[in-house]
């Protein structure tokens, strides 16, 4: 279970980006984070794997509290934890077997890792997860040759060979077409009860969270005023996020 | 909808005022430059085709000239051999710096303050400058050359190299640092990975331009391509000095067109 408690982060001073965030998340829950552009969103995200230093509060994962873990712990608790990005960060000159592979660095000596040295059941569940999302046939081409579909499907794979507990998602569908962010989206939520994982995604679209997600937190000014199951969101709730005019627009 | 407070057609008409004014200010500058240098502009432009003139009579190659061209040659291998072998420490020991001070990669603060600092040290003295000071330590020879050339293009490559970095590889690096993924296994997995094409073409550039800087250094070191150049120079060669100068435009050209095939084939 992902616990977060209290969760406060400003990057200057007297502007909070964040103020007293907490929620619950259980295994097997895809939950969506909706609210403006500049609400906080990717600054939760990213203080939950500890890519931003946060000012205060708890973020226990199955209790292990990772603000309080030092290098070598940070690091353990990071390989729990999957990132999907809205531009895919792959390592675009590898091929995609190899952008899957570095899910596994995490685990590997520093050595192992800096020369690229897999073992076999490594290289072996790499192409079974690329089977699963559907890209086994481009396991030994570059990153840059595919579509922005495939690129993200990459990133999901490499995430899935962390064994992660959590995926974060910023974005993840918003530099794709309509057919595969819906291809994307339905994969995620798959794979989320598949494997029993915790995935939280950072939305724009209010009506492909309301279709996916079990869970919606909506964010504005950096403070939760949402987090309820999917089916609760109402007009006014969105409306309260976004403002009137936009729920109006949306409804 | 709000209506925006100023008209195309007043804002176009300000723009025109503006330019007219920077327009009227360089000429201004240029008159008191010519004034205070007493530069006849009228004079200066009618001097060009003859100057043009003397140099094509002159300078161009003959026959006899051919005779040369063994020398020349030779020179310029040895030249072009210093070029690439100054660009290639160069770049091995940028790339070190550039890890260590760029935005995404440095270590610290401080480190990224020292590399900047570094760079733009070697890159803003001037080439001839390098090689009168190193000249008082490694006296005429090809190693002073090759000092004169290194240090500078060290300077221009950290700093590119370190803008490379930032600018392509710090979204893959961040991937993998979410994974758990150490320093190292970043710089090498993504950072090196990702880099490399641009890098490649940075360190072809250099070549070209260190093989153009090469000969000013030879002339003052002594050395190379622009020793010979300077030795038939002196001793009125004329037709011999513009054979040599039409062998590093060759050759120049040549190796531009070169790295320009390897630039498609990488990119
Ligand atoms: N590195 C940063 N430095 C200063 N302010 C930042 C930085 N990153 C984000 N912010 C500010 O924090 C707020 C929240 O940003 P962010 O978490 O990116 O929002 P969202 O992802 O919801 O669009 C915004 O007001 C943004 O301007
Ligand atoms: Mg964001």
């Amino acid at each position: 279970m992902l616990e977060v408690k209290n969760l406060a982060k400003s990057y200057q001073k007297d502007k909070p980006a964040l103020t007293d965030i907490s929620f619950k998340i259980d295994p097997g829950n895809f939950v969506a984070i909706i609210g403006p552009s500049g609400a906080g969103k990717t600054t939760i995200l990213r203080s939950l794997n500890q890519l931003i230093k946060d000012d205060a509060g708890e973020i226990l994962l199955d209790g292990e509290d990772i603000r309080s873990a030092n290098k070598k712990e940070l690091r353990k608790l990071r390989r729990q934890i999957g990132m999907i990005f809205q531009n895919y960060n792959l390592v675009e000159r590898l091929t995609v077997l190899e952008n899957v592979l570095h899910g596994r660095l995490g685990y590997k000596s520093t050595l192992a890792g800096v020369i690229g040295r897999y073992t076999e059941e490594e290289k072996r569940e790499a192409l079974d997860l690329l089977d699963k999302v559907g890209l086994s046939e481009f396991a030994l081409q570059r990153c840059s040759e595919l579509s922005g579909g495939q690129k993200q499907r990459v990133g999901i794979a490499r995430a899935l060979i962390q064994h992660p507990k959590v995926i974060l998602c910023d974005e993840p569908i918003a530099s794709l077409d309509p057919a595969s962010a819906q291809n994307v989206m339905k994969l995620l939520k798959e794979l989320t009860e598949e494997f029993n994982i915790i995935c939280i995604a950072n939305l724009h679209q209010i009506d492909l969270a309301k279709e996916h997600a079990d869970q919606i937190i909506g964010i504005r000014h950096g403070q939760m005023i949402f987090n309820d199951t999917a089916d609760k969101l109402s007009k006014d709730a969105i409306a309260e996020l976004y403002g009137t005019s936009a729920a109006k627009e949306l409804a | 909808m709000k209506q925006p407070k100023v008209t195309a057609a007043s804002y176009l008409g300000k723009k025109r005022l503006v330019q007219s004014g920077v327009l009227a200010l360089i000429a201004g500058i240029y008159a008191i430059g010519c004034y205070i240098l007493q530069f006849d502009t009228i004079q200066g432009t009618l001097s060009i085709p003859k100057a043009f003139a003397w140099l094509a009579i002159n300078f161009m190659p003959t026959q006899s000239s051919m005779s040369y061209l063994p020398q020349i040659m030779e020179k310029l291998f040895d030249t072009v051999l210093m070029s690439i072998a100054s660009v290639v420490v160069a770049a091995v020991i940028a790339i070190f710096f550039a890890i260590l001070g760029s935005k995404v990669t440095g270590i610290n603060k401080f480190m990224q303050v020292l590399v900047r600092g570094i760079a733009s040290f070697f890159r803003n003295i001037p080439l001839v400058a390098w090689a009168m000071i190193l000249l008082f330590s490694f006296k005429q020879s090809n190693f002073t050359g090759f000092l004169a050339l290194l240090l500078m293009t060290i300077g221009f490559l950290i700093r590119a190299f370190m803008e490379i970095i930032e600018d392509e590889a710090g979204e893959a690096m961040m991937a993998l640092k979410a994974t758990g993924a150490s320093y190292f296994q970043v710089i090498f997995q993504a950072v090196i990975p990702q880099i490399i094409p641009s890098l490649i073409s940075w360190i072809l550039y250099m070549i070209e331009n260190n093989v153009r800087d090469a000969t000013l250094v030879g002339i003052l070191t002594g050395t190379g391509i622009g020793f010979i150049f300077d030795i038939y120079y002196k001793s009125f060669r004329f037709d011999a000095a513009g054979m040599t100068v039409l062998s590093i435009i060759v050759v120049v050209i040549g190796l531009e067109t070169l790295s320009n095939q390897i630039r498609k084939v990488i990119l």
